[in-house]
């Protein structure tokens, strides 16, 4: 798979890694140089500093090589924009917005927009844990 | 829509400010929103209960400033993509009011109304225009009258602030040749020019010119 991940933070950064040791191919954007520390030293996928906001640092990768891409930058509304702009712009075969409010998840859901919460998440997981005890 | 409104502003920034001041001037109901909590205890001495902190892309917010019986829901943050959020989050969840959007960034003005925000006001376009404008109004020569049939005019000319002969006075000018100045309009006033006098601008300049004269009259001003 050819994946872009716009934003190198602690989800966006093991993610890339773990998609590129599993041998897909990978780009990844951050506005902020210093985020790509974050990486491993053996990933092999394609750094770009640069604005995901901006289209001219997302159109090479959309255009040539990607299918997925996930936003996941630390702002719900930054990830919200980048999804709803590259699905009008470009044929993705996926495009998924991590938004950590859940209403906003669910709302935007609603309107066809393929969001992931992590708030969600965790607290299934916790409720989950409580059951079990 | 005539009458009172009831308009909630996200972004307490200079446009939202403004803005609520005027439509509250005009005996509008306003709610600002604004997420910046020294700015709401700033501005709440002068608006009141017209005003609370909170993030207006979140849902929670909007209903308790009451978007459900608004009539419009500006969004003027210096972020569009917290513009977007708010107009689309209003649409969904609340049906009557109107979105409107600050757009910063001009390319971004069709994604804006193709996904649903109402109306989207642009600052840069709109100052682009007054440019555009301005540089045409620049060039603008106005004949007043013609004499001699055809061979000397007088002209008038408002001159723009990058004209070159502002802040010059006259004696430190080169006129063109068969040109002189006879009348600089500085709002009431109308000033018989001599060598003393600087321009400034917005001055409205007459000049009695040879027809053969001003292109290089036109170039100067």
């Amino acid at each position: 798979m050819r994946v872009m991940i716009v934003g190198c933070g602690r989800v966006g950064s093991v993610l890339a890694n773990r998609l590129d040791e599993a041998g897909h191919q990978v780009v990844v954007l951050d506005r902020n140089q210093q985020a790509f520390r974050r990486l491993s030293e053996k990933f092999s996928g394609r750094r770009i500093v640069g604005n995901g906001l901006v289209e001219e640092y997302v159109r090479p990768t959309l255009q040539e090589e990607a299918d997925i891409l996930f936003a996941m930058t630390d702002k719900d509304n930054v990830n919200l924009m980048i999804v709803q702009r590259v699905k009008r712009h470009f044929q993705l075969g996926r495009v998924v917005a991590v938004v950590h409010d859940s209403i906003l998840a669910g709302l935007y859901k609603e309107l066809g927009v393929e969001t992931v919460c992590p708030t969600d998440l965790v607290i299934k997981d916790l409720l989950q844990m409580i059951t079990e005890s | 829509m005539g009458g009172i409104m009831y308009i909630i502003i996200v972004g307490a920034g200079k446009v939202g400010y403004h803005l609520g001041r005027l439509l509250i001037d005009q005996g509008h109901e306003v709610m600002l929103i604004e997420e910046n909590r020294s700015k709401v205890d700033l501005l709440s001495f002068e608006f009141h209960d017209a005003i609370m902190q909170g993030d207006g892309s979140m849902v929670e917010v909007l209903k308790e400033a009451g978007a459900n019986r608004a009539d419009v829901v500006v969004a003027t943050t210096g972020n569009d993509e917290d513009n977007l959020v708010v107009c689309q989050v209003t649409k969904m969840m609340f049906l009557r009011p109107r979105t409107i959007a600050r757009v910063n960034n001009p390319r971004n003005e069709e994604l804006f109304t193709g996904l649903g925000v109402d109306a989207s006001v642009s600052a840069t376009k709109i100052i682009n225009a007054m440019i555009q404008e301005q540089v045409k109004a620049g060039d603008m020569m106005i004949p007043l009258l013609t004499l001699k049939a055809g061979d000397v005019e007088i002209v008038e000319v408002e001159l723009s602030r990058s004209s070159h002969i502002v802040k010059k006075k006259i004696k430190d000018l080169t006129l063109p040749p068969a040109s002189i100045f006879i009348a600089v309009i500085r709002g009431e006033e109308v000033i018989i020019p001599y060598g003393e006098t600087e321009f400034q601008p917005e001055d409205k300049v007459l000049a009695l010119v040879k027809r053969t004269s001003e292109p290089a009259l036109r170039e100067m001003l």
